[in-house]
C-alpha cells in the first residue's frame, strides 16, 4: 500500500474515534427544511405549469433537494470520509442515469407521430 | 511440460497440504460447513448449489430443445413450453450465471490474490449464500406450483395483468437471491480497497481483482434497482396499482426500462469475472507479462459504466422514443470499444509467447473466438434498422448464447480447470479435460450457430411450433445440444473422481505468477502463514524462462 493510502486508513480510523458530534439544532433545522419542502410539494400540486412535465419536474426537484439533506445531515455524508461520499455520489448519479435516459424517452415518443394513425 | 507435472510423485509433492492442516480438513462435520466463515469454504458452498442450478437449467434447455426437433409442437403444448424456456432462463441468468464466477472463483481467490486471511466481512459473506439459498428455494417451490410462463424477462403487461402462473413467488426467488448478489459485491469492494498486502498497489492488482471491481459496482448499483422493479410487479399484480396499466395512467415500456437498467449491466456481471479469468490463463500460459495492463484494467470500468447507458436497445420496437433509440444504439456502439481493447490485448499477449496448450488455455482460445462472434452479432443487433429484421428472432437467441455460454461459461470451466488443483490440492486428468474442452466448443457451436441462420431466415424466439423450412436448421441444433450435454457432464465425472484418485498437485503446478500460487493447495484456513509482501507487477514472468518446474515462482515475496 502506498504511503497516501496509508495516510487516508490512518484518517478514517482517527474518524472512527471521535465521531462527529452534529447539535441538535442543526436536526431540527433539517427537519423543519423538510416539512417546507414537503408543504410546497403539496402546494406546487395544484399549480398547473403547462405541461405535465413540468408539473413532474418541479416535484421532483423539491423531493430530489429533501433527499440531498437527508443523505447529508441524517446519514451524515457531510461529515464522512471521502470514500464514503463517493459511494454515495456515484449511488445518486446512477440513478440520475435512470431517470434521465427513461425520461429523454417520455419527452421525445411523441415528436414522430405513429405510422398509419 | 505439463505432463510430467500431471505424473508427478505421488509420496511427497512440495507444496502440496492434503496431509497438512488446511481448510478442508481443518474442521468437521456438517455444521463446520453450513456456519463456515472461511470464504474458501463458502466458495465451495456456492460451488456445489450452482452447479446442481446449472443442471437443473440444463434439463430445462434439454426440453425446449427435444421439442424443436419437429416442427409441430408434439412433445409439449404451447403452456409448458413457455414455462420450460422461462425457467431455463430464470434458472441459468440469477442462479447460475450471475453467482458463478464472483461466488466461486471470486470468493476463493479473491483474498488470497491480494494477500488477505479473508474478504472483508466473512459473516456477510456466508449470509450471501443463504440469501441465495432461500431465493433458490422460493424458486422451487414456485416451480413444484407449476412453475412460470412469462419467460426470463417478466414484460408487462402480461406478467401484471395475464398471466395465471406464480409470477409472484418465482419474482421473491429472484428478488431474494438478488441481495446475495449485492453483498458479494459489497464483500468484494470493501476487501479490494482496505485489505491489499503491502506493496500491492492499484496498478499492481491480478486483473481478475480489476474484473471483479467492476463486476461489484454493477452488482452494488444496479441490483437494487431490478429488486425494486420485480417488487412492482407483485404489487401491481396483487393490488391492480396501475404503475404499468395504460387504463389507469401508468405506462407498460417503464417496466422495461426499469428492468433493462439493471439486466442489461446484468450481462456484464456475467461476462466481466469470465474476462478476468482469461488474463490469468492467457499469461499464464503464454507465460508472458499481459500486453497493456492499464488498459485492460480500466476497459472493465468502462465496460461496467458504459454498460449502464446502452439499455434501451432490448426496446428498439417496444414503442420507445426513435430518438431515445438512436442515442442508445450509439451508445452501445461504444460497448464494444472496451470489449475490443481486452480482445486485442489478449491476442497481442499471445504473440511471441511461450503458448502452451493445457485444457484451461483450450477454454481461454475459445472464449476469444466466441465472444468476438457473440460481441460482434451484438453490434448487428444495435444498429436500429437491422433490430426491426431480428428482433425477437433466433438470431438473438445465438447471440446472447455466444456470450454467456461461448464467454461465461467457457472462462467459469477454464477457471475451474485451471485453479482445481489449488482448491482440491488434486490434479484431474489432462487427456480428459482436453477431450471435454473440445467437445464443450464442437457441441456449442453446432447447438446455436444455426440459430444465427434460423434466425435471419426470420424463426421467432419462444415458439414451440414452426415451419418445416426451419428443420434442418434446428435440428443440428438439438443435436449440437446433446452433444454439448453430454460434454459438460464429462468434467463432472472427472473432476469428482479427481477429488479422491487425482494425483496430488503441488503449489503451483502451472507454474504461473501470483500469491495464490504461492500458497500450499489446498491453502491453509488463513492462506498465508506470513503477511506476504509485494514487490513486483502482476504477471512478472522471466520472459523466456520456463517456470513451470519451480516450486514458488522466483521473486515470490514470501513462501508460506
Amino acid at each position: 500500500m502506498t504511503d497516501h493510502a496509508a495516510a487516508a486508513d490512518h484518517a478514517e480510523a482517527h474518524e472512527h474515534a471521535h465521531p462527529h458530534i452534529v447539535p441538535v439544532r442543526t436536526y431540527i433545522l433539517v427537519f423543519l427544511a423538510l416539512m417546507v419542502g414537503t408543504a410546497i410539494t403539496v402546494g406546487a400540486s395544484y399549480v398547473d405549469f403547462g405541461h405535465s412535465y413540468l408539473n413532474n419536474l418541479v416535484a421532483l426537484l423539491i423531493a430530489f433537494t429533501k433527499a440531498t439533506l437527508v443523505v447529508l445531515f441524517f446519514m451524515h455524508v457531510k461529515y464522512s470520509s471521502k470514500v464514503t461520499q463517493l459511494a454515495v455520489g456515484s449511488g445518486f448519479a446512477f440513478l440520475v442515469i435512470l431517470f434521465f435516459f427513461t425520461f429523454a424517452d417520455y419527452l421525445t415518443r411523441g415528436w414522430l407521430g405513429t405510422p398509419g394513425s | 511440460m505439463q505432463t510430467e507435472v500431471v505424473k508427478g510423485n505421488e509420496e511427497a509433492v512440495p507444496g502440496n497440504g492434503l496431509d497438512r492442516e488446511n481448510y478442508i480438513n481443518a474442521k468437521h462435520g456438517i455444521w463446520s460447513w453450513l456456519l463456515t466463515t472461511d470464504h474458501k469454504r463458502i466458495a465451495i458452498l456456492y460451488l456445489v448449489s450452482i452447479t446442481l442450478m446449472f443442471f437443473m437449467g440444463g434439463a430445462f434447455a434439454a426440453g425446449v430443445r427435444l421439442e424443436l426437433m419437429t416442427p409441430k409442437g408434439d412433445l409439449v403444448d404451447s403452456d409448458a413450453y413457455n414455462k420450460l424456456f422461462t425457467m431455463h432462463g430464470i434458472v441459468m441468468v440469477f442462479f447460475f450465471l450471475i453467482p458463478s464466477i464472483p461466488a466461486v472463483l471470486g470468493n476463493f481467490l479473491l483474498p488470497i490474490m491480494i494477500g488477505a486471511k479473508d474478504l472483508a466481512f466473512p459473516k456477510i459473506n456466508l449470509l450471501s449464500w443463504y440469501f441465495y439459498i432461500v431465493g433458490v428455494a422460493v424458486f422451487l417451490v414456485a416451480c413444484l406450483f407449476g412453475g412460470v410462463e412469462t419467460g426470463w424477462t417478466f414484460y408487462t403487461p402480461y406478467s401484471t395483468a395475464f398471466s395465471h402462473t406464480n409470477v409472484i413467488l418465482a419474482a421473491l426467488g429472484i428478488f431474494i437471491a438478488g441481495f446475495s448478489s449485492i453483498l458479494t459485491g459489497l464483500n468484494f469492494i470493501v476487501t479490494i480497497h482496505k485489505m491489499r498486502a503491502p506493496g500491492l498497489t492499484w496498478f499492481r492488482l491480478p486483473l481478475f481483482v480489476w474484473a471483479h471491481y467492476a463486476t461489484s459496482l454493477i452488482q452494488i448499483l444496479g441490483t437494487p434497482v431490478v429488486a425494486v422493479t420485480i417488487l412492482m410487479v407483485a404489487v401491481e399484480r396483487l393490488l391492480k396499482l396501475g404503475l404499468f396499466d395504460p387504463a389507469l395512467g401508468g405506462d407498460p415500456i417503464l417496466f422495461q426500462h426499469l428492468f433493462w437498467f439493471y439486466s442489461h449491466p446484468a450481462v456484464y456481471i456475467m461476462i466481466l469475472p469470465g474476462m478476468g479469468v482469461m488474463s490469468e490463463l492467457i499469461t499464464a500460459f503464454t507465460r508472458k507479462r499481459v500486453f497493456g495492463y492499464e488498459f485492460i484494467a480500466i476497459s472493465s470500468l468502462a465496460i461496467a459504466v458504459v454498460g449502464f447507458l446502452v439499455w434501451g436497445h432490448h426496446m428498439f420496437v417496444s414503442g420507445q422514443s426513435t430518438y431515445a433509440g438512436m442515442v442508445f444504439s450509439a451508445l452501445s456502439f461504444l460497448v464494444a470499444i472496451p470489449s475490443a481493447v481486452k480482445v486485442f490485448n489478449w491476442s497481442a499477449t499471445l504473440y511471441k509467447g511461450s503458448v502452451s496448450w493445457e485444457s484451461p488455455m483450450m477454454y481461454a482460445i475459445g472464449f476469444i473466438g466466441l465472444f468476438t462472434i457473440g460481441g460482434l452479432t451484438g453490434l448487428f443487433l444495435a444498429a436500429m434498422g437491422l433490430d426491426i429484421h431480428m428482433h425477437d428472432t433466433y438470431f438473438v437467441v445465438a447471440h446472447f448464447h455466444y456470450i454467456m455460454v461461448g464467454g461465461a461459461i467457457f472462462a467459469y470451466l477454464g477457471g475451474i480447470h485451471f485453479w482445481w488443483p489449488k482448491i482440491t490440492g488434486r490434479l484431474y486428468p489432462e487427456y480428459w479435460a482436453r477431450v471435454a474442452a473440445v467437445l464443450v466448443f464442437a457441441g456449442f457451436n453446432l447447438t446455436f450457430f444455426p440459430q444465427f441462420v434460423v434466425g435471419y431466415l426470420g424463426m421467432p424466439r419462444r415458439y414451440h411450433a414452426y415451419p418445416e423450412e426451419f428443420q434442418v436448421l434446428n435440428v443440428l441444433s438439438t443435436a449440437g445440444a446433446s452433444l454439448l450435454g453430454i460434454a459438460y457432464l464429462i468434467p463432472m465425472v472427472y473432476l469428482t473422481w479427481s477429488l479422491f484418485a487425482g494425483k496430488k498437485a503441488p503449489a503451483n503446478p502451472w507454474g504461473a505468477k501470483g500469491l495464490e500460487w504461492t500458497i500450499q493447495s489446498p491453502p491453509t484456513t488463513f492462506n498465508f502463514d506470513h503477511q506476504p509482501v509485494v514487490t513486483e507487477e502482476a504477471y512478472a514472468y522471466a520472459e523466456g524462462h520456463d517456470t513451470s518446474h519451480d516450486a514458488a515462482p522466483p521473486a515470490a515475496p514470501v513462501r508460506a
